[in-house]
């Protein structure tokens, strides 16, 4: 398909203005395998590789960057922990506290007595704030929002390109050079 | 490291790239709509204006235009909403389920399953919500603090576990689609022409860029809704089937209630996927994507809780019998030979019956007999709630009660108007969204895409 041209139109309407502060390569890869072995080779050399982009979840690309182990698993546990202390607060006072019914000669007694029938309640609370709020948590930390401009330099990236963007150290012809011997097929 | 066995099928046929995906997923979109989708969506529409002529006539004049009587309080509105639920739960089980089990041909099915679901728990939501007569009253199930005294809604009711569990449910299935849908909305996005597409799919984007970091995140999003999402479908019918297992009708007093619907809802969900996959595989020419192998997997799920759901049938016969409880034991031998025999064995035949024919390779391997069963099935399960619910109420403690219910026009106008609105909603989704997870799709093209398998088995490298 040859829409080049309206691509890098399109791009330049709609993509966030890069920051160019410090010099960098930035590298395309038609090959997601390719990418990962370039990715050893140029981390290797001790240059720093500023981001990556993929289409899709490159498996072992995190490792390959060094990238921390993400904690978002550890921060929806509380937040789940957090329902669930809700829905006890929430039974307790409405069911207990403020308002204590008497349906069908089953009086509601103590929260403990009375418990087992607000599982289900406990339960869902717990689920409905562990994945609303990682979801939340989730968009914050990317800086995702509705209306945020594409934060992928090249649109090629969302298809079948993988873009690396790599700091130059030294010389630039140097980096470039071990790039294109890795497999880019492109420099920028 | 992108090797399968060869002695598994391939999942993505035909020679593909990635560029390939990209580009048979947003044909859909980028393209005019088949005629046969101009047909199938007027039908729809006709059929949910006229639910909502029906559903105004209800609100405006009162529950008195369903043919609902003093002994049988829950009909049609009932049986509809536990249907739509249960359809809505094969969506979350090849999502999220399939996921944990890691399962890579859930790939090519699972958006449209999961948009199936959100669709059909709306058409549920809808029928508590006209059934309590005054809707404009219907924030009354929320514990919210209100002006008339501080009664508070009952936590001990297994009806507000429901409101908390459908809701939970249906929010939290929304959301764990929208995430997965951020990347293949930011490459329909970046592939768009059209200003208004581009501008569109940029704010439903949310400006993905897919940077390592977020990717990383994102499969622990993913990884984590689906063990949230799991237990989750499973209490939601859990939930549905207290509604009738905590009263004290025989009929519905039974503890087997909760696995039997879960395996109910299964069965009937997995039938609705088939039924549109069908269809948009072809509306839509995704033959490629969703072969005929992900249609015999569904069709080995639907024979499996076909049976359990047939087990469970049998199993509350032999209980009423062995319970010793001679009201237990009318209520079953009342629905196998009383006035409902006919709803009673409608039942039998579809549910039990049908999906044996799955034993045979060449009957699931087959798309129009796969497409007839699916019909089958899900005629089977709505008639399934209608015995359970109907034919339990019908004979009352005092026979002075005994009645029949028969619906009104406004019953089955209500019933066709969900599902004109269940068909209106997957058709226009069909056309805007990317109906496959594309993103995820490429992560096994490698090791499952039909060119890439024979590839690897000539060369031999593993």
């Amino acid at each position: 398909m040859d829409t080049t041209n309206t691509q890098t139109e399109a791009q330049e309407a709609h993509v966030e203005k890069p920051v160019r502060e410090i010099p960098m390569v930035r590298a395309l890869f038609d090959d997601d395998d390719v990418l990962l072995k370039s990715v050893a080779a140029i981390r290797e050399k001790g240059y720093k590789i500023q981001e990556v982009f993929t289409p899709f979840p490159v498996h072992g690309l995190d490792h390959a960057l060094g990238l921390k182990g993400t904690r978002i698993a550890i921060a929806a546990f509380m937040y789940g922990l957090l329902g669930l202390s809700t829905a006890i607060a929430m039974t307790y006072y409405m069911m207990i506290i403020d308002w204590p019914m008497n349906i069908g000669g089953k009086p509601s007694m103590s929260w403990g007595e009375n418990m087992p029938a607000f599982v289900p309640i406990m339960f869902e609370l717990t689920v409905f704030f562990a994945a609303h709020l990682m979801v939340w948590t989730f968009f914050i930390r990317n800086g995702l929002y509705p209306g945020r401009k594409a934060m992928n330099p090249d649109p090629r990236t969302t298809d079948d390109m993988f873009m690396m963007e790599v700091e130059v150290l030294g010389e630039r012809e140097d980096l470039e050079g071990l790039l294109k011997e890795t497999g880019a097929v492109e420099l920028q | 490291m992108h090797y399968e066995s060869p002695i598994r099928e391939p999942l993505i046929l035909g020679e593909k790239n990635y560029h390939d995906v990209s580009i048979e997923v947003a044909r859909p979109i980028e393209t005019s709509p088949p005629r046969s989708w101009w047909i199938a969506f007027s039908i729809s529409l006709l059929l949910f204006l006229w639910g909502i002529g029906n559903i105004l006539y209800t609100i405006g004049t009162g529950i008195g235009t369903w043919g609902l009587n003093k002994t049988v309080g829950w009909a049609w509105d009932i049986t509809n909403f536990v249907w739509w639920v249960g359809i809505g739960h094969a969506g979350t089980l090849i999502s999220a389920i399939l996921l944990l089990f890691r399962q890579k041909w859930r790939m090519s099915i699972n958006r449209s399953a999961e948009a199936m679901t959100i669709f059909s728990v709306i058409q549920a939501a809808l029928f508590p919500g006209i059934h309590m007569g005054r809707i404009w009253l219907a924030y009354f199930v929320f514990p919210i603090p209100n002006s008339f005294g501080s009664l508070w809604v009952n936590f001990n009711s297994p009806l507000l576990w429901d409101v908390f569990a459908i809701s939970t449910y249906f929010s939290v299935s929304l959301v764990f689609w929208y995430v997965g849908l951020i990347p293949d909305f930011a490459m329909l996005r970046d592939r768009a022409i059209k200003p208004i597409q581009k501008h569109v799919y940029g704010i439903l984007s949310f400006g993905w860029g897919g940077k390592a970091k977020h990717w990383q995140r994102f499969e622990e999003v993913s990884l984590v809704l689906a063990g949230l999402a799991t237990p989750l479908v499973l209490s939601v019918h859990t939930i549905v089937s207290m509604d009738f297992a905590t009263s004290v009708i025989p009929g519905w007093h039974t503890t087997i209630f909760p696995p039997y619907f879960v395996a109910g809802a299964i069965f009937s969900g997995f039938a609705m996927v088939q039924t549109l996959l069908i269809i948009m595989r072809k509306m839509f020419k995704m033959e490629h994507y969703i072969t005929i192998q992900h249609i015999e997997m569904m069709n080995i799920v639907i024979m499996l809780t076909g049976s359990i759901v047939g087990v469970a049938y049998i199993t509350e016969l032999f209980i009423a019998w062995y319970s010793g409880v001679e009201y237990e034991q009318y209520a079953f031998l009342n629905r196998a030979t009383g006035p409902y025999w006919w709803a009673y064995w409608s039942m039998m035949t579809c549910n039990v019956f049908s999906p044996q024919f799955m034993w045979f390779k060449k009957l699931r391997t087959s798309i129009m007999f796969t497409f007839i069963i699916s019909i089958v099935v899900n005629i089977g399960m709505w008639f399934e709630r209608f015995v359970i619910i109907v034919t339990s109420l019908h004979r009352d403690y005092l026979p002075s009660s005994w009645t029949m219910f028969s619906p009104t026009f406004v019953d089955i106008g209500i019933y066709l108007g969900t599902i004109g609105f269940f068909f209106v909603l997957f058709l226009l989704y069909a056309r805007t969204f990317p109906v496959i997870a594309q993103a995820e799709l490429k992560t096994i093209l490698k090791s499952s895409g039909e060119a890439q398998k024979e590839h690897h088995t000539e060369d031999g490298h593993h």
